[in-house]
């Protein structure tokens, strides 16, 4: 207090209580875990990709080599084409079919609604493996493809476009729920053509979220790993690249120059998303009027028409992965068995890999929600260090733009070696992570890390909700914070809770990219699984690997709903006269990773 | 308030529920007395046979299996050695030039293991004591896809050579040797066979047939059998088996000679369980192991109990070649190497 009275100009601080010493100390270490888990193995990485297989420091002489290497360039125009190719197909389906969401009168919405998701429980290689059943040299109907492989760009595509169709709509439905009539009334007042309309009201009032949805998918598309690599054929992409050089060859120093590589798209990708996202302002005003979509036969029919065809596309595709892991004998023997399901006799660890990604699923998504909540919430609702905060809410969002393959290969390089080198000198350390090596620990700690930006956005938003005035009367009460943290910030929140560890545990079941290189011994993972049963060309028992993965997700998020239906309309009844869109759980989500 | 007690409900059977569902995950994994890990490029089918074998000799010992394509499972030991924080206690099963390609850094434990004298000397390290042993030999074969054969008109091989006719192009598929224990043990038979220059030629005038190359030395068999490509290079053991599954599939051997290989094992220095290993090595060269490797190959250490494997073709031991493993394990780098600026740099080929 003596300094205020020293100088009268010196701006007043109150000082510093009890729960801020707490609070700053939990922003302390928690930025102290963001640094362990994200910037040291990038550290690693980067160092790595300029080091010989000795740990020799040797400059640009990888990146020479790679530049030189014909085939690896040729995957960098590759990786782009496909990107660019995917996201533009995509989004024009996935733009439509929100569109008839959205602003049609069609019948059976939530059903549709529901269809458009189910990729997301999907790892990306089972519409890969269901492409090859389909359109591959002995395919149900590769006719379609008059004579063209499905090895190669279009496999590719196709696979893609499946599985991201679920996150562009949900991004894009989110976008075209919200419109404000009065702009349509005018439209219509000034007789203005409904093209013109549309292309004049609609497409600018979902700019933004069209480009999100377009970064998002060009994201996606760059970094997937299980479709080119299942589908890819001759087609080197750089995510398979990564793969080669790691696991085929061992080359590590070329893995590190390739993701390097890779990180460059990703990274231009999303700062342009945040640079253009802080460029939206409110569409709605307080006296905007929501826009209702009026009955019209003929549209609503052609809306409905084209969901038909789509959620008939994205079932078939999932059907077919699913028939096939029951045939006995592809091509030639169809007959039914449930032999595919014997994993025991095949690669990829057996049903010990399954138990092992339920585990994983079940520590990812406790562990990661209340790590990732009391982090936002640390942010969100501390009282002071402001700068320190807001450099924190930025590292949040970090973890989006590293591609799952490029975390893992980081992972190796720093919890590896037993011994690190501090740069520039000889003095060795001992390596205090290196017991998380081929754990379960690090497989864990990855995915937390590879998911974190979109569940962190949630909670900040569900935060957010709440004013901050919870906080200052609690202080002002003398309540600590953390009892205001268990009585009312937790159970108002619970519904985003809940997402997001579902968010997390459906995220552990499918990944593969993050977590390709950190399996060990005793920790094969279902999604690796159908990876290396397909590499051993084991593809009935890779469909049936995958849809065991389908299976688990789905059974998991339907529980969820019916556990927490009645809970929900009880604990947010006091939501009710809000307009929400919210019926289906990531929803919320991932239009915030663009948005926030 | 109702909703508070609600909501503190929900978490507790939500935490409940976790908690539960961990510890009946977790008790699944029951200790074993020794756990040794076995790094393998036996094919998958095999270890759990073997395993339950080995344990009802010996239950205070139990084998975790690393498994994967000998490329792989190589490279791996080799780089966690470099690391210097090698995994494996034993590495089993995987080819003669692997061993000898760790044994080069130093690692592999010579060890006499009992009932050394009755192995055939083929499938044992010449040096007293070896330092590695082996229990069956595993050989390159063609997969030639009847059905899809005759309706793209493609007429049976009969040699490598005949490879080269245009007529398979599109049709051939083989693994990569950098990846496949398979892949390499037959280009390294041809260098052998042709002699290097017009082995590289040759290999030059497949690679414009070939319609891709695989990561593993099943997957061409396999996809020969399920008719995506007709003709694959693979090796015996995956081939018969499929037949036997009911795949319209027919073997050749060419006749120049086949490529094989010992699956050979060793245990490593660095183990700190070695009374451990040398149980398993023991018992691995033992008569009641050789009948667990029997049930899939015809060849194996000791002839005398070797029965013969169905659908396995006759006269493959006629037709193996004189293979010279210290050759292929010093020249194993320089051939990858050089394999892969050929083909594995070369996209898509055209047409």
């Amino acid at each position: 207090m003596s300094n205020v009275a020293v100088s009268f100009s010196a701006p007043l601080r109150p000082r510093l209580g009890r729960d801020d010493f707490f609070q700053g100390g939990c922003l302390i270490g928690f930025s102290a875990l963001v640094c362990a888990a994200i910037f040291l193995p990038l550290y690693a990485m980067l160092a790595k990709s300029f080091e010989d297989s000795d740990g020799n420091f040797l400059g640009f002489a990888n990146y020479i080599e790679y530049f030189n290497t014909p085939s690896l360039v040729t995957s960098a125009q590759h990786t782009i084409i496909i990107g660019v190719l995917t996201t533009i197909i995509v989004v024009v389906l996935a733009f439509i079919y929100s569109y008839a969401l959205t602003r049609s009168c069609m019948p059976f919405k939530g059903l549709f609604r529901g269809i458009a998701v189910i990729p997301i429980l999907a790892p990306s290689l089972l519409p890969a493996i269901s492409l090859v059943y389909l359109f591959g040299n002995q395919g149900m109907i590769k006719e379609v493809l008059l004579g063209h492989t499905i090895y190669g760009p279009i496999g590719i595509v196709i696979a893609l476009a499946f599985w991201i169709f679920p996150h562009t709509v949900l991004i894009l439905t989110t976008a075209l729920s919200s419109a404000d009539a009065r702009l349509y009334e005018a439209a219509v007042a000034l007789r203005t053509s409904k093209t013109r309309t549309f292309f004049t009201v609609t497409l600018p009032g979902a700019k933004y979220g069209v480009m999100s949805a377009c970064f998002v998918a060009f994201t996606y598309a760059i970094t997937d790993f299980g479709a080119p690599k299942v589908i890819g054929g001759w087609y080197n992409m750089l995510s398979v690249d990564i793969y080669k050089q790691v696991v085929g060859q061992w080359n590590f120093q070329m893995g590190a120059v390739v993701s390097v590589v890779l990180l460059f798209p990703v990274v231009i990708s999303f700062v342009a998303d945040r640079l253009v996202q802080r460029r939206q302002v409110a569409q709605i005003s307080a006296r905007s009027v929501p826009l209702e979509p009026k009955p019209n036969r003929r549209f609503d029919l052609v809306m409905l028409l084209y969901c038909v065809v789509i959620s008939i596309i994205l079932i078939g595709i999932l059907g077919v992965a699913a028939y096939a892991s029951f045939i006995k004998f592809w091509p030639y023997n169809l007959s039914l068995t449930f032999d595919n399901y014997q994993f025991d006799l095949m690669d990829g660890g057996g049903w010990k890999a399954y138990r092992n990604s339920i585990v994983m699923a079940i520590w990812t998504a406790g562990l990661g929600t209340l790590i990732i909540f009391t982090g936002a919430y640390f942010i969100e609702k501390s009282q002071r260090f402001n700068k320190f905060r807001s450099i924190l809410q930025f590292i949040a969002v970090v973890p989006l733009a590293v591609p799952g393959m490029v975390l893992g290969l980081a992972y190796i390089f720093f919890f590896n070696p037993t011994k690190f080198t501090v740069p520039f000198t000889s003095i060795e350390l001992a390596n205090p992570f290196s017991f998380l090596y081929a754990t379960m620990g690090i497989l864990v700690i990855c995915t937390i890390v590879h998911y974190y930006t979109v569940p962190h956005l949630t909670a900040l938003t569900a935060l957010k909700q709440m004013d901050r005035e919870f906080e200052a009367v609690s202080a002002s009460l003398k309540v600590p914070f953390y009892k205001t943290f268990a009585r009312v910030t937790f159970p108002v929140c619970l519904p985003a809770i809940f997402d997001i560890a579902i968010y997390l545990f459906v995220n552990a079941m499918t990944t593969v990219s993050a977590v390709v290189f950190l399996w060990g011994p005793q920790t094969h993972l279902a999604s690796v699984a159908v990876l290396n049963m397909d590499d051993q060309g084991d593809i009935a028992p890779a469909a049936a690997m995958a849809m065991m993965i389908v299976y688990t997700s789905a059974a998991v998020r339907i529980a969820y709903v019916f556990l927490t239906r009645g809970f929900q309309r009880k604990t947010q009844a006091w939501r009710r006269r809000e307009v929400t869109t919210k019926s289906i759980a990531p929803s919320s989500v991932t239009q915030k990773t663009t948005t926030a | 308030m109702k909703l508070q007690l609600l909501s503190r409900w929900g978490c507790r059977l939500l935490l409940g529920a976790m908690a539960a569902l961990l510890a009946v995950l977790g008790v699944t994994s029951a200790a074993a007395d020794t756990k040794l890990t076995v790094y393998t490029a036996l094919e998958a089918e095999e270890l759990e046979p073997l395993r339950k074998a080995f344990r009802a000799e010996h239950p205070d010992i139990d084998i975790n299996w690393v498994r994967d394509s000998t490329g792989i499972i190589t490279a791996k030991m080799l780089a966690e050695i470099d690391a210097g924080n090698p995994q494996a206690d034993v590495f089993l099963g995987t080819s003669a030039t692997s061993l000898l390609v760790v044994d080069a850094k130093g690692m592999l434990l010579p060890y006499a293991p009992k009932g050394l004298d009755k192995l055939d000397s083929k499938f044992r390290d010449a040096r007293n004591p070896p330092h590695w042993v082996g229990v069956d030999a595993y050989a390159a074969v063609v997969c030639y896809n009847t059905i899809e054969s005759g309706k793209s008109n493609l007429p049976k091989p009969s040699s490598w050579q005949d490879l080269l006719d245009p007529v398979y192009k599109g049709h051939l598929v083989m693994p990569n040797p950098n990846s496949s224990g398979t892949g390499f043990l037959t280009v390294s038979s041809w260098i052998q066979i042709m002699g290097e220059d017009a082995a590289w030629a040759f290999m030059d005038a497949i690679h414009e047939n070939m319609a891709r190359y695989t990561h593993s030395g099943s997957k061409p068999c396999r996809l020969a059998a399920a008719g995506e490509h007709a003709i694959g290079i693979s090796f015996v053991f995956r081939g018969a088996k499929l037949i036997k599954k009911g795949a319209p599939l027919e073997l050749v051997l060419p006749k120049e000679g086949i490529g094989w290989e010992v699956e050979a094992s060793g245990i490593l220095k660095t183990s700190k369980k070695i009374e451990a290993a040398k149980t398993l090595i023991d018992w691995h060269i033992s008569p009641a192991a050789m009948k667990v490797f029997n049930d899939y190959l015809p060849i194996i250490a000791i002839p005398e109990l070797a029965t013969p494997v169905a659908h396995f073709p006759e006269n493959t031991l006629e037709m193996m070649i004189d293979n010279d493993f210290g050759w292929a394990a010093d020249n194993r780098k320089r051939i990858l190497g050089e394999w892969q600026k050929r083909y594995d740099a070369k996209s898509e080929p055209k047409g």
